[in-house]
């Protein structure tokens, strides 16, 4: 079975469409959702509203720290970022409130926990960026794959029985076995905000069968995503960034 | 994890336990069968449990996941995975030949012998480079060759796959590797370089042209860190007959720069095979080892101490193609001849490690007869040629080392220039098309069929034609043209 992955759509309906019509080219026969779907970018309403149509035909969503400031303000997001919240509020309707406020903060199926961030504390929003972070997240489950996001940088972390750690950047379109005698911790890159340097839409897909991982890229209408945020009147720099993928 | 221990007789998903052929220190190596394949198999399985080298799964792991990757006649053909969890293993083509490891004995071979053995090796790495494997234990005990003489690779336990997760990244303390093979940056941890794979290759060939090892068998941390600073004894101080193309080639392969080593297995090959036109430098000349205080000087080089971190991300190595440029001779193709320089030139002003194969076909009659080889004044026609190839590419103002000339003889011109491509590993043909429709009508065209044959990328160059004007009312398609799809 082909699961697609997607993490950190933020609002971004261009990259979001772009990325479904991909995994939907492609075979993609499942859809786990890993949180973020709004922030920074200008379509809230659309994009959590395809979300719901999504989950009500069966696919998974978990949490994710924007999505939470929605219902109850962060304190930690910096002013922009907080900005961006505060509109976005406004935007959504009451059921997608209430749908962004029922998302549980993790998911799993056999084998498989979804996160939006580090597993060990879920809610305390840790970046897994880093080996040790990584090796955090993975003593704190005994999922033999847990997908996260919150990063928007594609990697992939592995520990053996032993305790040993790799740490890899997975190439576009490579596929890449999650062996079964050790554990992995995937960092799916983001749908909506990509920040590795590549402005192209990034999601994964996971055939379950094979146990294979391959990350993708996209191309979408950044165009169109930033002269959105610009007409909204949300911070300049939201748009710019698309363009470079940082 | 402990499992049963397999028996001949014993039937594991399908494949029939014939008979034990090797036990190693990781693995025991089965003859296997199976209804429906029809070639000789292999089955792989490592030795795991107790008193086992933890090392072993790792290596296995990594064997498991980079095999099935691979393709080609330099390595074996994969042919099934056992699921870890059930029972490990791999099935691969099992192959008729020894490894080079009986050939020991022998040792020193001759040079001729030793110098085709390394081309055949460096064809082989290349492909696997190309397939974004490093192997990083080329030693004799892992490397065969086929009936047909390409040399197979085997035994991907301690390879890095550039493109899939290192598994041995954090996984030793101590580098993995063959002692007397390793290349020194392997021994600082760093696994993701190709040309580590052309050290071991110059060790061999050190080894075998020799009868000596360059850098000693002790698999002491402390003697093989020596490889770091502590040049070997060059070849022509141990046999005084020792050519010294082979010294400049070996001693090449040998330096503990990898920047300094040939930029890819491929150029290596075609040094190997073109031993007749190889750029002498000092490396040739060494008839001892660098003095005492020199090598002291690197002894404390603080570049040594530097840390290596374990890169997650393969640097990619410059671009280094060999370009082969066929070049017509004759007095007609003068102006196609201007365009293939400039082309070339284009080529190789960006790619800094490119080298240039410039070829020129000698056309022999269907009934070759001896003395057609000699023109009238007297001179070889072959002589004549290589003059002509030089001074058309004098203008290039390549640096020696960079550029080669080779006149083929043969009775068809695109057919002798695609092999010469195949044979060499070229990335790129450069060829002039050809000007007049007539003579292509009576001949067909060399660059037509190079283009549609070729296994590498061709650019046929044509100079700017004069503007006629009969083109300036466009071309119109005919009304039955299919759409471009």
């Amino acid at each position: 079975m082909l699961i697609a992955l997607l993490a950190d759509v933020h609002a971004n309906r261009q990259a979001f469409s772009a990325c479904l019509q991909h995994a939907k080219e492609r075979g993609a026969e499942r859809y786990v959702l890993l949180g973020d779907f709004v922030g920074y970018g200008a379509d809230p309403a659309w994009t959590v509203a395809k979300a719901m149509e999504l989950v009500a035909g069966g696919a998974l969503a978990v949490l994710g720290n924007h999505d939470a400031a929605i219902g109850a303000p962060a304190s930690r997001m910096h002013e922009e970022a907080a900005s961006v919240i505060e509109w976005t509020r406004g935007e959504l309707g009451a059921e997608e409130r209430r749908f962004l406020a029922e998302l549980p903060l993790t998911d799993a199926e056999p084998g498989r926990l979804y996160v939006h961030a580090d597993a060990s504390a879920p809610e305390r929003w840790i970046y897994v960026l880093t080996v040790e972070e990584a090796a955090r997240s993975l003593h704190s489950t005994e999922a033999q794959i847990t997908f996260c996001g919150h990063t928007h940088r594609p990697a992939i972390f592995s520990v053996t029985s032993l305790s040993k750690m790799t740490a890899f950047s997975p190439v576009t379109d490579v596929p890449i076995p999650l062996h079964g005698l050790r554990r992995w911790q995937v960092v799916l890159g983001s749908v909506g905000q990509p920040r590795d340097g590549i402005p192209a839409a990034s999601y994964a897909m996971f055939d379950a069968d094979k146990k294979e991982i391959t990350f993708l890229r996209v191309p979408y209408d950044i165009e169109g995503a930033a002269q959105a945020i610009r007409k909204a009147r949300l911070p300049q720099y939201f748009a710019e960034r698309l363009y470079y993928g940082r | 994890m402990a499992k049963p221990g397999l028996e001949p007789g014993n039937v594991l998903d399908g494949f029939v336990i014939e008979g034990l052929i090797h036990t190693g220190g990781m693995a025991r190596l089965w003859s296997v069968s199976k209804p429906g394949i029809d070639i000789p198999l292999l089955m792989k399985v490592p030795i795991l449990g107790e008193g086992g080298d933890p090392a072993a799964i790792v290596s296995f792991e990594m064997e498991q996941m980079i095999m099935p990757r691979l393709s080609g006649v330099h390595v074996p053909q994969f042919v099934a995975a056992g699921d870890f969890a059930v029972h490990p293993y791999i099935v691969m083509e099992r192959l008729a030949g020894k490894t080079l490891l009986p050939r020991l004995v022998e040792l020193p071979l001759p040079y001729e012998e030793v110098a085709e053995i390394g081309w055949k090796i460096a064809n082989a790495l290349h492909d696997l480079h190309r397939q974004h494997v490093i192997h990083l234990d080329v030693k004799p005990s892992n490397i065969l060759f086929r009936a047909s003489g390409e040399a197979v690779l085997v035994d991907f336990g301690l390879s890095r796959h550039t493109q899939l997760p290192d598994l041995m990244q954090e996984e030793f303390r101590l580098p993995y590797g063959t002692a007397p093979y390793m290349a020194p940056e392997q021994l600082l941890g760093v696994r993701h370089d190709p040309r580590s794979d052309q050290f071991a290759l110059g060790v061999l060939l050190y080894f075998f042209s020799t009868g000596v090892r360059p850098f000693g068998e002790s698999e002491r941390m402390s003697a093989m860190k020596k490889r770091l600073w502590q040049d070997p004894k060059p070849p022509r101080a141990l046999r005084a007959d020792y050519p010294p193309w082979l010294q400049e080639i070996v001693l090449r392969c040998l330096e503990v720069e990898p920047a300094w080593r040939y930029p890819s297995a491929a150029q290596l090959a075609f040094e190997l095979s073109n031993h007749n036109q190889i750029k002498l430098t000092a490396r040739s000349e060494r008839l001892k080892t660098d003095s005492f205080a020199t090598r002291l000087k690197r002894r404390f080089n603080p570049d040594l101490k530097k840390d290596w971190p374990p890169r997650t991300v393969a640097t990619p190595l410059p671009a280094a193609p060999i370009i082969a440029v066929a070049v017509d001779l004759s007095g007609d193709a003068k102006s196609t001849n201007e365009a293939l320089r400039e082309a070339a030139a284009r080529a190789l002003a960006t790619l800094p490690e490119a080298r240039l194969a410039c070829l020129n076909v000698l056309k022999q009659s269907y009934i070759a007869t001896r003395d057609t080889v000699l023109d009238d004044e007297g001179h070889n026609k072959h002589v004549n040629r290589l003059v002509a190839l030089q001074h058309w590419a004098q203008p290039l103002k390549l640096r020696e080392g960079r550029i080669t000339y080779h006149v083929l003889e043969a009775v068809d011109p695109a057919s002798a220039i695609l092999s010469y491509a195949g044979q060499n590993r070229v990335d790129q043909i450069l060829v002039g098309a050809r000007q007049s429709s007539l003579k292509r009508t009576l001949l067909g065209s060399v660059s037509a069929k190079i283009a549609g044959e070729a296994n590498c990328t061709v650019t046929v160059v044509r100079p700017p034609r004069e503007d006629d004007g009969s083109r300036s009312e466009g071309v119109r398609e005919p009304a039955d043209t299919a759409p471009l799809s």
